[in-house]
């Protein structure tokens, strides 16, 4: 019993951290249009660059420099590269965030090595918030669930509540106007990039001590987020939400069992009928299935649904 | 007309000159681009500086040695290019231990190659490639391996679990791959094998490098009741897997065997003190420790801790053998060094004639905080310079002790 609830708070702790993670691709997307593959690239920098601020400044101003510094160099890239290459259209603009990404990756291991950096949870926030039955819950793990509930009711507010969320939207649709009423769309659309970017980088920085900061973790979690995002409907935020919850859940709840058809088989009719499944494909546990898991949601999910699971029909990839 | 002229006393006196002495090139194989490049580079400042230190003693019988890297690539189809490129250079010795993957096929291609040059063998150091088959199934006269195998580590540990008697059940988990697959089969039959009643409850192969997030197994292994956890692991499924425990509030013993390298310390730190357990050949707090001041040179030059001390012992063993047969000749040093013993720098070593594996000294260690940060007085070095943490040597296991049988049957080519 306690292993179920440990596992369900682990499982929520992690897809909170996929969404924030997440939540800036999809934003992007839905506000311009540009999928970005460079966006992982950008959940590394944040790690990287918190764990360097961190040396100086101290764990929790990292934690907020950090993505602000990540998310001024993700304006100067859509000021001066992605604005370029719009005018030629989305194949390009996926091409740029497509080198942009290897850039990344080569980039940080010239300045920070290959080696992992260490970076771990401060003294504060270690240690366990809470135990359910002896098994301690880890309070950074909670702590991590509250930033990413945090930041994302903000953004939620701000897009739907506020007038600054007004011109966003309408910029998205009615640009021409939105222009004619004297505001700057183009400055709107870099501010939504650099936000989505902080975003990223935020969840690198507030998930790095949970994993591993080192230069493979953005080519590690990327195809994940895609997932997440074509699984939830590309551009919808509730469906990213929805997505990574999850994605979280199976993959953690996954690993917990080691069933197999064969053993299921075994169990059920007896070693007889069970030397018919006696073949290596159905020796395969779900335990060691789990990470097959969100690759084959995401198949069957947009064969049932090609928009996923909140995706306008027609929006979808 | 000057030019040509320059070029040609140019070319003469280049030739004229030379090296001082002859040089016994080692061709180091290892991958040297991609993901795991940082090791194959800690690999090449290894046997640099154990070459420049064999140097300084004089050389073997009046030559120097010389290291010549060949990126290998970490792919077997790539290593045996360079193995090509190695031996149309007329180099006799090569080494390479990243991967067991490729250390089975250069034994089959420096097999190959030997067969048809009988005149100019080629001899093969395998310094860190453990898988066991390389000197049990496919052994080979010219493969010589100075890491101890798969079996012959997960016993170790085990002829610790059984001396520890707390410990009656073990928690196995793996990477799902030749290694990962490998130590699991080896833990089950070991730990049947030597009727110490010490139970397996859980036996998980995970993904290779792709398990994000580890705390299921921990709480798997939780539910378990295991007493100790035994791993192949190494880098971040290791890092991950130690976080996650120690985050699951578990105090079982972490039985490793990559537990001191990898990055694994500096990911770890604090999250695997009196936990994280090493079975190694070497360990920077061994008492009375005669690498001691290689290592600390090692470290002062590079900024990065000895671990591949294996290279160390590989390459004094092969000046000793090729001193002993007075020749530089691979298979002269090939026939003085099976069957060698060498007083290596943690104990009597024994490169066993059946079937060319070193038996070498092993050392069990616990991750524990530095003397400097209030732990153990002993353990005055940390690990992979992360100031905080270290390992304290908890025991030694002989030589003789490691040995386990082979099914060998090594054909001599003589």
């Amino acid at each position: 019993m306690s292993t179920l609830i440990i596992t369900s708070l682990n499982a929520l702790s992690f897809g909170l951290l996929l969404f924030l993670l997440s939540a800036g691709l999809t934003l992007i997307f839905s506000m311009m249009g540009v999928l970005n593959f460079a966006h992982a690239g950008f959940y590394m920098l944040g790690a990287y660059a918190a764990y360097t601020l961190g040396l100086h400044a101290g764990f929790f101003p990292a934690l907020v420099l950090a993505p602000l510094a990540v998310g001024a160099l993700g304006m100067l890239v859509e000021r001066f590269g992605l604005r370029k290459v719009h005018a030629y259209g989305h194949v390009a603009e996926l091409l740029f965030t497509f080198g942009l990404a290897f850039i990344i990756e080569e980039l940080v291991q010239l300045v920070w090595g290959k080696a992992p950096v260490g970076y771990p949870v401060p003294q504060a926030l270690s240690g366990a918030a809470f135990t359910v039955m002896g098994s301690p819950f880890p309070l950074y793990r909670l702590f991590v669930m509250a930033v990413s509930v945090g930041v994302l009711l903000l953004l939620y507010l701000t897009i739907t509540r506020t007038r600054t969320g007004l011109i966003i939207q309408a910029a998205l649709t009615h640009p021409r106007m939105v222009e004619a009423l004297g505001h700057n769309v183009p400055r709107v659309f870099m501010t939504v990039f650099g936000v989505g970017v902080a975003l990223a980088a935020l969840a690198g920085a507030v998930g790095a001590p949970m994993s591993v900061t080192e230069p493979a973790m953005a080519h590690a979690i990327g195809p994940i987020v895609f997932v997440v995002i074509v699984l939830g409907g590309i551009g919808s935020l509730k469906g990213a939400f929805i997505a990574s919850l999850l994605l979280g859940f199976a993959q953690n709840f996954a690993i917990l069992y080691d069933l197999s058809p064969y053993q299921l088989a075994l169990d059920a009719f007896g070693p007889g009928a069970a030397g018919m499944l006696d073949f290596e494909l159905f020796r395969i546990t779900i335990a060691q299935f789990a990470p097959l898991l969100p690759f084959v949601v995401m198949v069957l999910v947009l064969l049932v649904r090609p928009q996923g699971l909140c995706g306008r029909p027609g929006s979808g990839a | 007309m000057i030019k040509p002229t320059i070029l040609a006393a140019g070319l003469a006196a280049l030739l004229l000159a030379g090296p001082a002495g002859a040089q016994v090139r080692i061709a180091q194989l290892d991958g040297m681009s991609g993901p795991f490049s940082n090791v194959g580079e800690q690999q090449r400042r290894t046997l640099l500086s154990m070459i420049e230190e064999i140097n300084a003693a004089g050389g073997v019988n009046g030559e120097k040695l010389e290291l010549v890297t060949i990126d290998g690539k970490g792919s077997p189809q790539e290593t045996l290019n360079a193995f090509k490129q190695a031996t149309d250079q007329g180099i006799r010795y090569i080494t390479q231990g990243n991967s067991s993957a490729v250390a089975a096929a250069l034994v089959d291609a420096v097999g190959k190659y030997n067969r048809r040059n009988p005149d100019a063998p080629v001899v093969y150091f395998n310094h860190s490639g453990i898988d066991n088959d390389l000197t049990n199934g496919k052994c080979d006269f010219w493969h010589f391996r100075f890491d101890p195998n798969v079996d012959m580590k997960v016993g170790a540990i085990a002829r610790e679990l059984l001396q520890d008697k707390a410990v009656k059940s073990v928690y196995l988990i793996n990477q799902n791959y030749a290694l990962g697959q490998q130590f699991s089969a080896s833990a089950k039959r070991i730990l049947a094998e030597d009727g110490g009643g010490i139970e397996v409850v859980g036996d998980d192969l995970h993904p290779f490098g792709q398990v994000k997030d580890f705390s299921s197994y921990a709480a798997k292994i939780k539910e378990s009741g295991a007493d100790a956890v035994m791993t192949g692991n190494w880098g971040n499924d290791l890092s991950l897997l130690v976080k996650a425990i120690n985050e699951a509030g578990l105090k079982t013993g972490i039985y490793t065997i990559y537990g001191s390298g990898f990055g694994a310390p500096t990911a770890i730190k604090e999250n695997g003190v009196d936990t994280l357990k090493v079975m190694s050949l070497w360990l920077p707090n061994i008492p009375q420790d005669k690498s001691q001041a290689f290592a600390d040179a090692y470290n002062k030059r590079y900024g990065q801790q000895l671990y591949f001390h294996q290279i160390r012992t590989m390459l004094q063993m092969f000046a000793q053998a090729a001193r002993d047969a007075g020749s530089n000749d691979p298979l002269k040093v090939a026939q003085k060094l099976e069957g060698m013993q060498f007083d290596s720098d943690t104990g009597p070593a024994l490169m066993r004639k059946e079937d060319h594996q070193i038996q070498v000294p092993m050392f069990l260690g616990t991750l524990k905080k530095t003397a400097a940060s209030g732990g153990p007085a002993e353990v005055r070095y940390d690990a992979e310079n992360t100031g905080v943490v270290g390992f304290q040597v908890d025991g030694k296991i002989a030589a003789a002790d490691t040995a386990k049988p082979t099914t060998c049957n090594m054909k001599r080519p003589f």
